[in-house]
């Protein structure tokens, strides 16, 4: 009755790998610009002037009370719509529905991030900061040579976790119609009318890259393992 | 801006009703409610088998906790869409289809809140009970569990949170919630794309950022009366 083969083989095979690969290009690209936004945001959150920790907090709370769902939609149909109309037709022949996944995802991934790194400079003993300021740094250096770098080893774990986040994440930008996984399994689906094939294909792919952050999460925690304060 | 509001904001809240199926903001909250109302059994009954004492119920139902968990939300749903109806023989609605998927999905997430807050109470507890002469069952029923579910408090309502978030994806499946109402509405304004898709992210931000706030005062409160302790 399941016809597998028709999955591991052939036109649709190529249109699901095409997918899975999408998805993972998808999953690194944003990988690749939330972590940098996110140490920022992190860095706003813990800033000592107000302002910016008011704009730290205003970015991150926006962000995550709002669903993945609705920031595509926004990126997708809303925000070209704002640009001026030459930049607007450039985008356009484009792969706008890449960029404005990955704009999307980018986005909400670092709000998430940043919480997590926040978390692991505060795990850092306070006398660390103060050490590194009465040596002569300043916030910044002090950031940067003191905290970070004990701080980063801290947040690896919850940072693979939010990676894992992500990478379930990439399905989502199959509303705005970009051709990943979850989307080529819904074209083979209603070309083929093998639903069961093209979705067990799906579920096996994001599976095993799930398994395979999660096996990366383990052997991190027993590479490196949290050092007694 | 004002006219968009104006115009369709008795839409964007619930939908066609009275006149047709209810729909918008306020089923986005009733199908996050029931959602999260039923998955709390399944997840309080997946959460103990979890730590079962016999392996025949740990092992099948460890696994269902990874699968699920290594699988977006979306698979879910499509697994649910397509095969519901081949599996019961009669065709269940855009409705039904999500609260199935939602309350498998945050059943599975509520398991793992309710093992953490099992583990996280120790085993004094279990092992005074049980010398006490209660059994497992007992034990877990009237020392364990009532202790494990108030400290579970904050985690439930941040998972309130999640469950309106997640209902979004009833978009795919065509189920008229806030996030499908939105893209209606623009499809009739069509010139304001921007505008309407964000009333749409100041809606979900206003239920859920006042849930959140709600979450953090509930954790407050807790942490200053905190719950009377029997030193080990």
């Amino acid at each position: 009755m399941f016809d597998l083969s028709l999955v591991l083989s052939g036109s649709y095979h190529a249109m699901l790998v095409a997918g899975l690969r999408l998805s993972l290009e998808l999953a690194a690209l944003t990988l690749l610009f939330a972590l940098p936004l996110a140490v920022l945001v992190a860095l706003l959150r813990l800033a000592p002037v107000r302002p910016l920790r008011w704009l730290g907090f205003a970015y991150v709370e926006a962000i995550r009370n709002i669903p993945l769902l609705a920031h595509m939609l926004f990126w997708y149909f809303g925000a070209p719509e704002l640009l001026p109309e030459a930049l607007k037709e450039r985008l356009y022949e484009g792969d706008i529905e890449v960029i404005s996944a990955i704009v999307a995802l980018t986005l909400y991934t670092a709000a998430y991030m940043a919480e997590d790194i926040r978390s692991g400079v505060r795990a850092i003993a306070p006398v660390q900061f103060e050490a590194g300021r009465s040596l002569g740094l300043g916030f910044l250096a002090t950031m940067r040579l003191v905290i970070l770098p004990q701080a980063l080893r801290i947040t690896v774990p919850p940072l693979i976790s939010q990676t894992l986040n992500l990478w379930k994440n990439t399905s989502i930008a199959t509303v705005i119609g970009v051709g990943e996984l979850m989307y080529q399994a819904a074209q083979v689906e209603s070309a083929s009318f093998r639903s069961f094939e093209a979705f067990a294909f799906a579920t096996a792919s994001y599976l095993s890259v799930s398994l395979l952050i999660t096996g990366l999460a383990a052997w991190y925690q027993h590479r490196y393992p949290v050092r007694a304060a | 801006m004002r006219d968009l509001i104006d115009t369709y904001w008795l839409y964007f809240l619930v939908g066609q009703y009275p006149k047709g199926p209810l729909g918008g903001l306020a089923l986005t909250v009733l199908l996050a409610a029931l959602a999260l109302l039923l998955a709390m059994p399944l997840g309080l009954a997946l959460g103990v088998a979890r730590l079962s004492l016999w392996r025949a119920v740990r092992w099948p139902v460890t696994a269902l906790v990874f699968v699920v968990r290594g699988t977006p939300l979306l698979m879910v749903v499509f697994w649910a869409y397509f095969f519901l109806p081949t599996l019961t023989g009669y065709k269940t609605g855009q409705f039904s289809t999500m609260l199935i998927a939602l309350v498998v999905f945050d059943g599975v997430y509520l398991a793992e809140i309710v093992r953490a807050g099992i583990v996280g109470l120790g085993r004094g507890q279990m092992e005074a009970a049980r010398s006490l002469g209660l059994t497992h069952f007992q034990a877990l029923r009237s020392v364990v569990l009532p202790q494990a579910l108030r400290h579970m408090l904050p985690s439930l309502v941040n998972q309130f949170v999640s469950t309106i978030k997640e209902t979004s994806l009833g978009y795919i499946i065509g189920l008229s919630e806030v996030s499908f109402i939105a893209t209606q509405i623009n499809t009739q304004v069509f010139t304001k794309p921007a505008q309407v898709y964000l009333c749409l992210g100041v809606a979900y931000f206003v239920l859920c950022f006042g849930l959140s706030r709600l979450a953090y005062g509930i954790e407050s409160r807790g942490k200053r009366r905190p719950p009377p302790r029997v030193p080990a």
